[in-house]
């Protein structure tokens, strides 16, 4: 099925499909078998495979709508009607900044602005390295710690925009602690 | 079991009996306990690093104690919160208890007991010589727990601790007496749902058991989208089981033998308290084939919505349960007469079921003596903004909005003036401070234009924009509006196009009337409550505030100076410090410079109106100023710094 739906693509779309995409796409096919065939589990089904990928890569969606006997039409309407699910990879730091009533009043869309342009992306993209994406959430339910940004699983409280440079930093000294703590290991096992 | 039983009641005394045996070792444990506050914003004010901490500290000092994780009491100002229960001392609560606080805690009162940490602390909360007690405070005062009674103060992991202050009790009581029973006591109670409309849960209920196909289902509503509440979500992280139990007893008056919580996926810890929960109620045969001996058997499962506020309508919600989109159908048939797959379907909100399980076990008269005659029972306000105590508060239905801003929350913050609240999220509207008199109940609030709703209510101060709070609602229920009906997909497009222009100064005198005449078009034009209730924002704004959409139109001014197209920051030199850098540094655009006099000035061009210089410039020398309209900055004749002068500063 995966080798039929790839030979149909034109070259740009067969292009855009990675190694990484392709190995989340076979990891699906042999998946979707453990999965329910009935229709009313289709969101069920979709939040599954995100959960496990991160993503729903396009094809995919063509190996639900098979699965479960329904159109691609069908399938690609369930997923681009709920907020929950994205068809690009997340970042290994993904960050959401929550624009919900509290926050918003409180300057959640200054801090929206200031992620865009430390991290040089817009809402909604992944950096090319896959570091960071940047998400907007419409309420994370901690109003009364606005405004709110969640880092990763983590939580951050009363977010003013020159945190958000802090928020960064940390990941970057993290990355590089890391980085330095897997050199020196490399060298005491050699 | 070994012991034989035969009600329902007696099979539920008995596991009462194991819980408070078990909890009772808790209670008087030797060692001290330190209950730590965990649900989401227990979470985000770093209420796991305040454990973290309390651990390594209390392993340092080589001191034994007991650490257990609570709800949420709702207090969101003060979180992290810590109840330390230390032998000889009655239950204290502590406020903004942070990792170094912890170890201090440790230090001082756990290590030696000579010192409490007074400055940590709220208070006692049992009646103490020596300490205040919770009820010194007008905020627990007036509030009137029911629902949240013990919200924080049980572990919402472990099903012992809800036994032991009585769960399910009502349930088993329920079961013996019926489900016609359960459902008179509800209807007599008059139950107004919690979910924002006010229907009444025991008409519903009624409706659904008197449909004769089978088999029904019940649905716990937990798709609280409304950004800016919150309450649906703690109920389910603190209380888990106060929920089932609502919901169980809600099957049994209906008839069902299916129930689902149906849980947005933004609330994953709720999501997992919940499937905990139920696993260990089967464990108990508190749910699952045959509760409790009664006959009654009800399989509970969990469903997670994937964001789509317009799935807090029923008809949408149901949808989406089919796997489709949730798009909202004509009523009738109602779901309580054919719901999901055509069969009798009662949707209630967390709330609503919350309340279930105290109306059965202290009768209805109980509940219809709180709160008024039409709207009998407590209200749970998610109070946030600028508030002294902002949380949530579980107050009478029937109390005015000032005495709940006002008494029970604190008022506002830093001696601001109060301007408006802003009720019922993007269904609801905005009320001015001349309106605080108002009643809070249903019928009350839909006579001023805004709407019980979800129970989010925003406080605002000067400094929030009227007209871009309508704005940001309108774009709010714009982007989720499912697109069925023309007027609302169409309409809030509109409305939501206006109100921007507006507040970028480039709207007309005559867009106010458009305004008007659009929001009435989808009011009448739209089939569910999410286009029917989405000009609210507009209409109310406008009603009340329609000074500051002229303002912004003819003065092109925004008077909170909030509409950052319309404002301009700069900095007065006269109190501007010589030397002092600390602006220059938080600018996130490097858009602060030095002046020809050694003081600071923002380049008009570079500077994106983030607003951080205000709060990093200190406050003895509070020079930093926001105006509107942009054109209104004052000559000072600014000049920079010469690069020669740059130079020597730098070799220096």
């Amino acid at each position: 099925m995966l080798d039929q739906l790839l030979a149909a693509l034109n070259e740009t779309e067969r292009a855009a499909v990675d190694e990484e995409e392709y190995q989340v796409l076979r990891a699906v096919v042999d998946e979707l078998p453990a999965f329910s065939r009935e229709i009313s589990q289709l969101i069920p089904i979709l939040q599954e495979i995100q959960g496990k990928h991160g993503y729903l890569p396009r094809l995919a969606l063509d190996l639900v709508a098979d699965h479960v006997q329904t159109s691609i039409g069908k399938v690609y309407g369930i997923a681009t009607f709920y907020n929950q699910f994205r068809f690009n990879p997340p970042g290994r730091n993904p960050i959401k900044v929550c624009l919900g009533t509290a926050c918003h009043v409180k300057g959640g869309e200054i801090l929206m602005e200031n992620f865009e342009r430390r991290l040089q992306i817009k809402e909604g993209e992944t950096s090319d390295d896959r570091e960071y994406s940047l998400e907007r959430v419409a309420c994370i339910g901690c109003c009364a710690l606005a405004p709110a940004v969640v880092v990763g699983e983590k939580v951050e409280a009363y977010v003013t925009p020159s945190k958000v440079e802090g928020i960064i930093t940390e990941i970057e000294v993290r990355n590089e602690m890391a980085a330095r703590e897997q050199a020196k290991n490399d060298e005491t096992s050699e | 079991m070994t012991k034989l039983v035969n009600s329902p009641k007696e099979h539920l005394l008995v596991l009462a009996e194991q819980a408070k045996e078990r909890v009772k070792e808790l209670k008087e444990s030797p060692v001290p306990v330190i209950y730590v506050g965990c649900a989401t914003c227990g979470r985000a004010a770093g209420a796991l690093e305040t454990i973290a901490a309390f651990a390594e500290v209390l392993k340092d000092q080589g001191i034994e104690a007991r650490i257990e994780k609570v709800g949420c009491l709702g207090h969101c100002y003060a979180e992290p919160l810590v109840i330390i229960q230390n032998p000889g001392f009655p239950p204290l609560l502590y406020q903004k208890i942070g990792a170094g606080e912890a170890g201090i805690l440790v230090r001082s009162f756990l290590k030696d007991g000579s010192d409490p940490c007074y400055e940590y602390l709220i208070g006692a909360l049992e009646a103490d010589e020596n300490f205040p007690t919770l009820m010194d405070y007008p905020r627990y005062l007036y509030e009137n727990r029911v629902v949240m009674e013990h919200c924080g103060l049980i572990d919402p992991d472990d099903i012992d601790h809800c036994l032991a202050v009585g769960g399910y009790l009502s349930l088993a009581q329920g079961l013996e007496k019926g489900g016609a029973w359960v459902l008179e006591e509800v209807k007599s109670a008059n139950l107004r749902g919690r979910g924002g409309a006010g229907f009444p849960a025991g008409r519903k209920w009624e409706i659904a058991r008197k449909v004769e196909k089978t088999p029904k289902m019940v649905i716990c509503n937990g798709d609280e989208g409304d950004p800016g509440a919150y309450m649906d979500r703690t109920l389910l992280e603190s209380n888990p089981h106060q929920v089932l139990e609502g919901l169980a007893l809600a099957a049994l008056a209906v008839g069902a033998e299916r129930a689902l919580l149906y849980i947005r996926a933004e609330y994953p810890l709720a999501v997992e308290i919940m499937e905990r929960a139920i696993k260990q109620a089967q464990e108990k045969n508190l749910l699952g084939a045959d509760i409790l001996g009664s006959g009654f058997s009800l399989e509970v499962s969990v469903f997670q919505g994937s964001g789509a506020f317009v799935c807090g309508e029923e008809t949408a919600l149901i949808e989406s349960l089919a796997g489709n989109r949730g798009m909202p159908q004509p009523r009738p048939p109602y779901p309580a007469v054919a719901g999901l797959n055509g069969l009798p379907t009662v949707i209630n909100n967390v709330k609503t079921l919350s309340t279930v399980p105290s109306i059965i076990r202290n009768g209805h008269q109980w509940f219809r003596s709180i709160g008024t005659e039409d709207s009998p029972g407590t209200a749970i306000f998610s109070v946030v903004g600028e508030v002294e105590y902002p949380g949530l508060v579980e107050v009478p239905m029937g109390v005015t909005l000032e005495h709940l801003v006002v008494d029970v929350c604190g008022g506002i913050k830093d001696g601001k003036e109060l301007k408006a609240v802003q009720i019922g999220g993007p269904s609801g509207g905005c009320l001015p401070a001349s309106l605080m008199e108002t009643v809070i109940d249903f019928d009350s609030l839909k006579s001023v234009g805004a709407m019980m709703g979800s129970g989010g209510l925003v406080v605002m101060n000067e400094d929030t924009c009227m007209v871009e709070v309508a704005r940001y609602f309108t774009d709010f229920t714009q982007g989720e509006s499912c697109g069925k009906c023309t007027f609302c997909r169409i309409g809030t497009r509109h409305l939501r196009d206006i109100l921007h222009l507006i507040t970028i100064g480039e709207g007309t005198v005559e867009e106010l009337a458009d305004l008007e005449e659009i929001s009435e078009a989808v009011i009448k034009g739209s089939l569910c409550s999410l286009g029917k209730t989405a000009p609210n924002p507009v209409l109310t704004t406008l009603r009340f505030f329609r000074d500051e959409y002229v303002a912004h139109i003819e003065e092109k001014r925004c008077p909170a100076r909030m509409c950052r197209p319309l404002i301009a920051f700069y900095i007065d030199l006269e109190p501007c410090a010589r030397g002092c850098d600390a602006c220059v540094a938080c600018c996130p655009t490097d858009a602060i410079f030095t002046t020809s006099n050694r003081k600071k000035a923002i380049d008009q061009e570079k500077c994106v109106k983030c607003g951080e210089c205000v709060y990093a410039c200190p406050p003895e020398y509070d020079a930093v100023r926001r105006i509107s309209p942009p054109e209104m900055i004052p000559d000072q004749g600014v000049e920079p710094l010469s690069e020669a002068e740059k130079e020597k500063e730098e070799s220096k």
